[in-house]
């Protein structure tokens, strides 16, 4: 049999890629463990380093797309660049993150190769010969596992889910630049407004601190991203707090807003909505901070401190501060 | 303006999931319009008030789904179809939906389709963009904001967390997120005059498609819940010893931080 090939779609924000690129890597390497992997890098000027690094990850050899109309990214451009690829390759196999670009990008493709694509892997499994994906729906309160059933092998995983490999950087790979024409572009980025925490993106972050109704108010946010900052934490939210203004939409954890599955999940004023419980119960650890010891969130926490959290917090502060000058001493 | 919106009936949010024989158990379950579909709707209403036309909902569903239409022409839509494939499909998937709303849509006359984000069951999101491609035209994913003026659309896209600010054209699908509007609840005279206003029911034969031409690429083979996560531990004592305490296990213990 020959052997297959997986093009793997990476994806960078602020010239450094995403982690999610070299989770991808490792997702292509679980579906086939003897697969060519080729990364695939796009994006408007000075990609050589990513693609060096995508093959420190794992990826055989990388081809490199650099064009004006690639520097943010749209459908239409990524989308051609893309196809364009694929048209050459004849891949067995496709993978990207399940991020903002992923999700908009791999269904276009996916319907002009008229195949399936299964989205928001967080698990990959070989069973009797065949490749089972797992992903979970509903939010996280039940998971399906899915087969392909024709086509090609087409998924996007979900970031902090599949570990990466470990880099190696005396690994070479082929590392090629391709010119494509794109053209007829309707739909143009004119401004981004960054309005995200520094940084630390939600759906990759280690470590999530999230408020609640019980924070109180936009200034009590304040303290919460007193601690992220110290902990290089995202702050998330409850619908509760959302919709009572303390913070944006674009912080909403639960079964509507994002989900999240850290390392740590710091809840705190929160009281624990079924909800919010979807969009975050599969944290590896969570600790709860809250006034009422019948908080719903206790039934979930690995960790609870019933307490004022505008008292427990600045004591959290300090802690992991200290913490931090005796781990850097 | 031509107004589609493409509409789901999920679980409500309240309902815990039960799994029997590897399939959820929908009996007794309390359904909703999917919530990002609430958006659409909403925004789908707004836009025809602001520039005139018609909205149509389109939802593929059972006979029970006309509940979730209805509700949709209550908060001010003006007609709904209902693409009833109970009796045709055992299991399809996004490529499925996808196929069966390009039939529907392809001969129609379109400057506008809205959809939900994601719906919160399935959440794959894949289904606007799949239909969008397949009728060529312009798709924007997770918009907050839109405004229409002539042929040029305005849009501001969440981007995780980010605003991304685009400029684009009619036609056009987009998908909705949080923070677009919010929706408005049916009226009492809504909910009335919704009893009259026009709801089809169609099939796939009505589409000219038969079950193979919507086969699913991908299957199914097992739905499960997740394990019981063991209850935690409260901490006790003086606040600071708990905090102390906290941040020890969550060091040495679990090794999180």
């Amino acid at each position: 049999m020959d052997m297959s090939k997986i093009l793997v779609i990476a994806e960078g924000k602020d010239g450094v890629l995403r982690n999610v690129s070299f989770e991808a890597i490792a997702a292509a390497k679980q579906i086939d463990h003897d697969a060519e992997i080729v990364g695939v890098v796009l994006g408007k000027e000075q990609l050589e380093e990513q693609a060096e690094q995508l093959v420190h990850y794992g990826a055989d050899r990388v081809i490199v797309v650099q064009h004006e109309e690639l520097k943010a990214y749209t459908s239409e451009g990524y989308g051609q660049a893309v196809l364009s690829i694929i048209s050459e390759e004849a891949p067995d196999g496709i993978v990207m993150g399940h991020t903002s670009i992923g999700k908009d990008l791999t269904p276009k493709i996916a319907t002009k190769l008229d195949t399936g694509l299964v989205s928001d892997v967080i698990e990959i499994q070989q069973n009797e010969g065949r490749t089972e994906f797992i992903r979970p729906i509903y939010s996280g309160k039940a998971f399906e596992r899915k087969i392909i059933t024709d086509g090609i092998t087409f998924v996007t995983i979900r970031p902090n889910n599949i570990a990466a490999l470990e880099p190696d950087t005396s690994r070479n790979g082929e590392i090629t630049t391709k010119d494509i024409d794109i053209k007829n572009i309707r739909t143009i980025v004119k401004e981004v407004v960054r309005k995200a925490s520094e940084g630390v993106d939600l759906s990759e972050a280690k470590v999530v601190i999230a408020g609640g109704r019980g924070v109180k108010s936009a200034d009590g946010f304040n303290e919460l991203y007193e601690l992220a900052d110290v902990l290089g934490a995202a702050v998330g939210a409850s619908r509760g707090a959302c919709d009572a203004g303390y913070c944006d939409y674009s912080l909403q954890i639960g079964q509507t807003g994002k989900v999240v599955t850290p390392d740590l999940y710091i809840a705190v004023g929160i009281s624990g909505a079924i909800q919010h419980l979807a969009g975050m119960s599969h944290s590896k650890v969570i600790v709860a901070i809250n006034k009422d010891p019948d908080a719903n969130i206790f039934a979930i926490a690995d960790y609870g401190i019933i307490g004022d959290l505008f008292e427990v917090i600045p004591l959290l502060v300090e802690e992991f501060k200290a913490l931090k000058s005796t781990v850097n001493a | 303006m031509n107004i589609y919106v493409l509409l789901k009936k999920t679980f409500d949010t309240e309902e815990q999931i039960t799994v029997s024989h590897g399939e959820i158990v929908d009996e007794g379950a309390e359904h909703i319009i999917n919530p990002y579909d609430e958006y659409a709707v909403e925004e789908a209403i707004k836009q025809r008030d602001a520039h005139g036309g018609e909205v149509t909902v389109v939802t593929i569903g059972d006979e029970d789904s006309e509940k979730q239409l209805r509700t949709a022409l209550a908060m001010g839509a003006d007609k709904a179809v209902l693409i009833n494939t109970e009796d045709d499909l055992e299991q399809g998937d996004q490529y499925t939906t996808a196929r069966i709303l390009t039939a529907f849509l392809e001969d129609k006359d379109v400057d506008l389709i809205l959809a939900g984000n994601v719906a919160i069951d399935e959440a794959s999101g894949q289904v606007g963009p799949r239909l969008a491609e397949a009728l060529e035209i312009s798709y924007v994913t997770t918009i907050t904001s839109l405004e229409i003026d002539g042929e040029i659309v305005n849009i501001e896209k969440d981007v995780e967390g980010d605003v991304e600010i685009i400029e684009t054209s009619l036609p056009l699908l987009v998908t909705c997120q949080q923070g677009l509007n919010e929706p408005r609840y049916p009226s009492l005279p809504g909910i009335m005059k919704a009893k009259k206003k026009p709801l089809e029911e169609i099939e796939l034969d009505d589409l000219d498609l038969d079950e193979e031409d919507v086969e699913a690429k991908t299957e199914t083979i097992e739905i499960f819940l997740p394990e019981e996560k063991a209850a935690g531990r409260v901490l006790e004592g003086e606040l600071d010893e708990q905090v102390k305490e906290l941040v020890s296990l969550l060091r040495n213990e679990k090794r999180v931080v």
